[in-house]
Parts: C-alpha cells; sequence; structure tokens
C-alpha cells in the first residue's frame, strides 16, 4: 500500500542560514496514529510547515499518497487537513463562515459545507459559538474550530501541530477520543506534541526529532519495551526510619519522601513487603516522571552529535 | 474550462472579501461617500458656481465622473491592500495556501472583491452625485468598460503592496504618496487642455489621466485622449500588474519562509 505520507531526506535551511531540518525521512503508513515528538525548536513544525506547502523547503522529496508535493501539489494538499500550532483563522469572522469558506477553498459545495460545518460543530461542542466572532472563543475552543475546519473537505490524512497545547485535562481527553474516532473510521493521523502521554496514549508509531534530525522511528510498542525501569516516588509519614532496600536502587530524599527504581523484571511486591518488614508505612506512590520523557532524554543525550 | 473545484474557491474567495467589506460597511463605504458628498458641496456647489464652464460643461457635471472615478481608485485599492494584508497579518491567509487553490484563483477572488467595493462605492457616488447635478449618458459602455478596467487594475495594486506591507503603516504609503497626487493631477479637477504644454506632456505619463478621460467620455461624450489610447493602457497596466502579482504570489514573497 503507498504510505499516507513519505518523506525522504528532507532539508530546509532558513533565511539567515538556519538549518533547521538536516535530512529528514519519514514514512507513515496509511490508517497509523503518528506521533512526531521532539523539544522546543527540534524542526517539527517546519516538517509539516514543508509537507502543507506553507514551507519552501531547501531539498528532499514529499509525497502524500504517492504524489509528489514538486509534481502534483493540488493534489497531495487536497488530502491533507491541518491544524496548526498558532491560531490562523480570521478573528473577526463567524465559526460557520470559517468553516463554510475553508470547504470552500476544497471545492465543497456551500449546502454541503453547511451541513458539514453543522456536524463537526455539534461534535467538537461549538454549535452554540456558530454565529460568534472566532475571537470571542476560549483558547480550548479555539484549538476545535481549528481541527473542525481542518476536517471540512474530509481529508484522508490529518496533521495535527500541538492539538492540545493549553488545553485543559478533561477536554484534552475528549479530544484525544474524537481523535481516535476519526483514526477508527480510517483517517491518517499524524501529531506532534509536548505532552509525551499523549503520544503513549494514542499513537502506535513514532518518529523523535531533535536539532533537525530522526533521532528515534519505531512503534510506541517497541520503543517502550526499550524502557524497563520506572522511578517510583514513595510518599511516607513525616520522621520515618531511613528504610534500606536489597536488589533496588533507591534514594532517601528527606524524611518523608523515598525514590525507588524499579526494573520491569522485578515488580513492586518486594518493595512493599521490605518496607512493611522494616515497619515503614506508605501513605502513597506516584511515578517520578513520564517514563517516555525519560526514554527521551536518554534518546536525545546518546546522540547528541560531539560538536 | 475552469474546473468546478477551482469555481468553487474563486466563489468562496469573492464572498469572504464582500462580506468582509459588507460587515464593515462604516469603515468602507460611509467614508467615501462622504468625502466625496463634501467635494460636490464645495468644489461643485460653492466654487463650482464661480468657476463657470470646463469643457462645454457646466463645473460641477465636468467633475462627476472624475470623482466617482476617484473613490473607485482608492476603494478597490484600498479593499485589497487592507484585507489581503490583514488576512497574512492574522495568517488566515494560510487557509488558502494549504487548500488546493491554484494562485491565479486567489489573485483573481482578491482582485474580484475589490472591484466589487469599487464599483458599489462608484455606484453610491454616483447616486448622491444626483443630489447635486444631473446626470447624463453617452455611452454606457465605454463607462462600464472603463471602471471595470480601472477597478481591476487598483485592485491588482492593493494586492501587490499587501504582498510587500510588513506593517499596517505600509500599505497607506503607496495611497497617500503615489495614488493621491496622482489622482489630484489626473485631471479629476480640470480639463488637461488647459495646463502649459510642457504640463501637458508631463500628465501624459500619469496613468489615472486615461481613466479619468475614458470614464467622462462615457457620460459627457468629451475627452482630453484618445479613447484607444485609454484602454489600451489600462490593458497594459491590467497584463503588467497581474503577471507582477502572479508571480510574488507564486514565490511566496510574504507568505512562505
Ligand atoms: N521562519 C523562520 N525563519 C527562521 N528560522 C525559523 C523559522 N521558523 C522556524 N525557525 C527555526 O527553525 C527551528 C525549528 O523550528 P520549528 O518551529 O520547526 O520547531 P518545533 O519543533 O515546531 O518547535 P516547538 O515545539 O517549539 O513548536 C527553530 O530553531 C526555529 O527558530
Ligand atoms: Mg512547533
Amino acid at each position: 500500500m503507498t504510505p499516507a505520507l513519505e518523506i525522504k531526506d528532507l532539508q530546509k535551511i532558513y533565511k539567515g542560514d538556519f538549518h533547521a531540518l538536516k535530512g529528514i525521512s519519514l514514512s507513515v503508513e496509511q490508517g497509523d496514529f503518528f506521533a512526531l515528538l521532539g523539544p522546543n525548536g527540534a524542526g517539527k513544525s517546519t516538517t509539516i510547515g514543508v509537507i502543507t506547502s506553507l514551507v519552501n523547503k531547501t531539498s528532499g522529496t514529499v509525497k502524500v499518497f504517492g504524489h509528489d508535493i514538486d509534481k502534483a501539489l493540488e493534489t497531495a494538499k487536497s488530502f491533507i487537513g491541518l491544524v496548526p500550532q498558532e491560531f490562523n483563522f480570521n478573528q473577526f469572522e463567524s465559526l460557520t463562515r470559517i468553516l463554510v469558506n475553508q470547504a470552500g477553498y476544497y471545492g465543497v459545495e456551500r449546502n454541503i459545507a453547511h451541513k458539514r460545518a453543522e456536524k463537526y460543530l455539534k461534535q467538537l461542542d461549538l454549535w452554540e459559538k456558530r454565529d460568534t466572532p472566532a475571537r470571542m472563543l476560549s483558547g480550548g475552543m479555539k484549538r476545535r474550530l481549528m481541527i473542525a475546519r481542518a476536517l471540512m473537505h474530509e481529508p484522508k490524512v490529518l496533521i495535527l501541530d500541538e492539538p492540545t497545547a493549553g488545553v485543559d485535562i478533561e477536554l484534552r481527553r475528549s479530544m484525544w477520543e474524537f481523535l481516535r474516532e476519526l483514526n477508527a473510521e480510517g483517517i491518517t493521523i499524524i501529531l506532534t506534541t509536548h505532552y509525551l502521554e499523549e503520544a503513549e496514549m494514542l499513537c502506535r508509531n513514532i518518529a523523535i526529532i531533535d536539532n533537525g534530525q530522526i533521532v528515534e522511528n519505531t512503534s510506541m510498542k517497541q520503543l517502550l519495551a526499550t524502557l524497563d525501569i520506572e522511578t517510583f516516588i514513595l510518599d511516607l509519614p513525616a520522621n520515618s526510619i531511613q528504610a534500606t532496600l536489597n536488589d533496588f536502587s533507591y534514594r532517601q530524599i528527606d524524611d518523608h519522601t523515598l525514590e525507588v527504581d524499579v526494573k520491569k523484571t522485578q515488580g513492586l511486591n518486594s518493595v512493599f513487603a521490605q518496607l512493611s518488614e522494616q515497619g515503614v508505612q506508605v501513605l502513597s506512590m506516584r511515578n517520578k516522571s513520564n517514563r517516555l520523557e525519560e526514554l527521551f532524554v536518554r534518546l536525545v543525550a546518546n546522540k547528541e552529535p560531539a560538536a | 474550462m475552469m474546473s468546478s473545484t477551482n469555481f468553487i474557491a474563486l466563489k468562496s474567495i469573492l464572498h469572504k472579501e464582500v462580506h468582509r467589506f459588507m460587515r464593515i460597511w462604516v469603515q468602507t463605504l460611509v467614508p467615501p461617500a462622504i468625502t466625496i458628498s463634501l467635494y460636490f458641496v464645495i468644489f461643485g456647489s460653492l466654487i463650482g458656481s464661480r468657476i463657470g464652464q470646463m469643457g462645454g460643461f457646466d463645473y460641477m457635471s465636468f467633475i462627476v465622473p472624475g470623482l466617482i472615478m476617484m473613490s473607485v481608485i482608492t476603494n478597490s485599492y484600498s479593499n485589497v491592500a487592507s484585507s489581503f494584508f490583514s488576512a497574512k497579518w492574522q495568517r488566515n491567509v494560510e487557509e488558502m495556501l494549504v487548500a488546493p487553490v491554484p494562485n491565479w484563483v486567489i489573485v483573481a477572488g482578491y482582485v474580484g472583491g475589490g472591484m466589487s467595493r469599487g464599483i458599489l462605492v462608484g455606484c453610491i457616488v454616483t447616486l448622491i452625485a444626483l443630489f447635486f447635478t444631473d446626470i447624463q449618458i453617452h455611452n454606457i459602455w465605454v463607462i462600464l468598460l472603463t471602471v471595470s478596467l480601472t477597478s481591476a487594475v487598483f485592485a491588482l495594486g492593493g494586492l501587490i503592496n499587501a504582498v510587500f506591507a510588513g506593517s499596517f503603516d505600509d500599505i497607506s504609503i503607496i495611497p497617500t504618496f503615489v495614488l493621491t497626487p496622482l489622482t489630484y493631477l489626473g485631471g479629476v479637477f480640470y480639463s488637461i487642455s488647459l495646463l502649459p504644454p510642457f504640463w501637458q506632456g508631463v500628465s501624459q505619463i500619469n496613468p489615472i489621466v486615461y481613466m479619468v478621460n475614458a470614464f467622462r467620455y462615457g457620460f459627457l461624450g468629451i475627452s482630453d485622449v484618445e479613447l484607444s489610447t485609454a484602454f489600451t493602457v489600462l490593458g497594459i497596466f491590467i497584463i503588467g500588474l497581474w503577471a507582477t502579482a502572479m508571480y510574488l504570489i507564486k514565490k511566496g514573497i510574504g507568505l512562505r519562509s
């Protein structure tokens, strides 16, 4: 099957000689849910900009469902729905107008566009606001408006650049649900995010980009499998005694906090058993940090070029 | 043959553009009506009665076509300049850039929007003029052709201005320093034949002279220039500006990094 997106050796040098992309190659299968992950300034938005023709590439090729953007740009564009990182709608227009006009740019007749606008505004909980100027929406609503806008021409691949930035937990979850449903309907989804758990929750495949280069490109499963140590923070009652744990590396942070590194193979039972033997009560427990985040830090550190 | 996709895209841009200036009609339609009314009162009624005849007509009748043309010019220009610049500023121009809209549809859509505002304001001003004087029509086709071509020229000019503009100031520089002087010196208020020979020659490089005179011919049947020359000048400007606008959008000047 033709990949939904195929990028080969993509380079971008911005004016003023800034080398933002240093040879990116990626392939995203049809129907995939794909995460593009990387720190600030890694080149995620630049990559998306090139795919959607908002940024002129310096070299390399991009194919969308087999259509090269150098040869069949308009066909390639018609497959893509874009939710950009920054708000980029006319702040003074009403939601309905924004959506219907956008559909028009893709050749969707107005009467069909109105029906679709109603469908997506309802699904994304914006129907009440349909006649409101976009500038009067909250940040989360603006994000959802951009998602609705990207769907108006029923794209085959939806590209979202940090769709949940500045969105509260509850709304984020409902967005995830919405994206999952879209994916289940067969739409290929590519997203970038800083919320690493987001990628873990949603995506099947992942590429990690740093400093304009891909440092990892694999399935989520495989990536998580390589991550075998998890750090837990245990909250103890104040003035607890110094506990000792055999077979674990651990740190007593203060008199009521203990940090323990647990290998996947070890499990937690032994930690609790040893602690109760010593009469140390555990009040609560949490992950020290996101596993993916740890992994990410490790990956990037390992592959940092010498210079 | 235009594909239906492109046709719908063009309609959408036009629709958006017309809706924009209608939504903010207090900023787009009222000011030109007031300005031109003042011209009618001051130059037409108050001063005009002392000037007597110009080109064989009373002064009011003489300046009406020029004043209509002046409002068409400024409004078609500033409509596209502000609208396209604000689309760049708010980045909603990206809505079109990511969609499969060919560049010529973008250019045609914005130019069509500018023409619509220019011609609508022209109609409003014509109605206002009827309160001050009778309007005769010598050749309606010349009127319609001239007003369409002229509004297209300045809508294209406004688009090119907006492409290069980096700030809101940049879209008022050209109207203030180029368009207004050229219009005032473009035979709106006087017949070029009144000028000394040297200045008559200079006036011939002012394109607005041709537009105003062709337009005035449509109403009064008099003109300081040959009609065929006027339409040739209009044609050359449209082709040149269209090609420039297409080139700039294709290159993504001010639009793509
Ligand atoms: N228009 C531009 N001109 C010059 N440099 C740019 C431009 N846009 C981006 N850059 C630079 O390119 C690099 C990559 O930027 P990009 O926006 O792609 O990062 P990102 O991965 O999306 O980051 P973030 O997570 O913060 O959104 C950055 O160093 C940025 O400063
Ligand atoms: Mg970004």
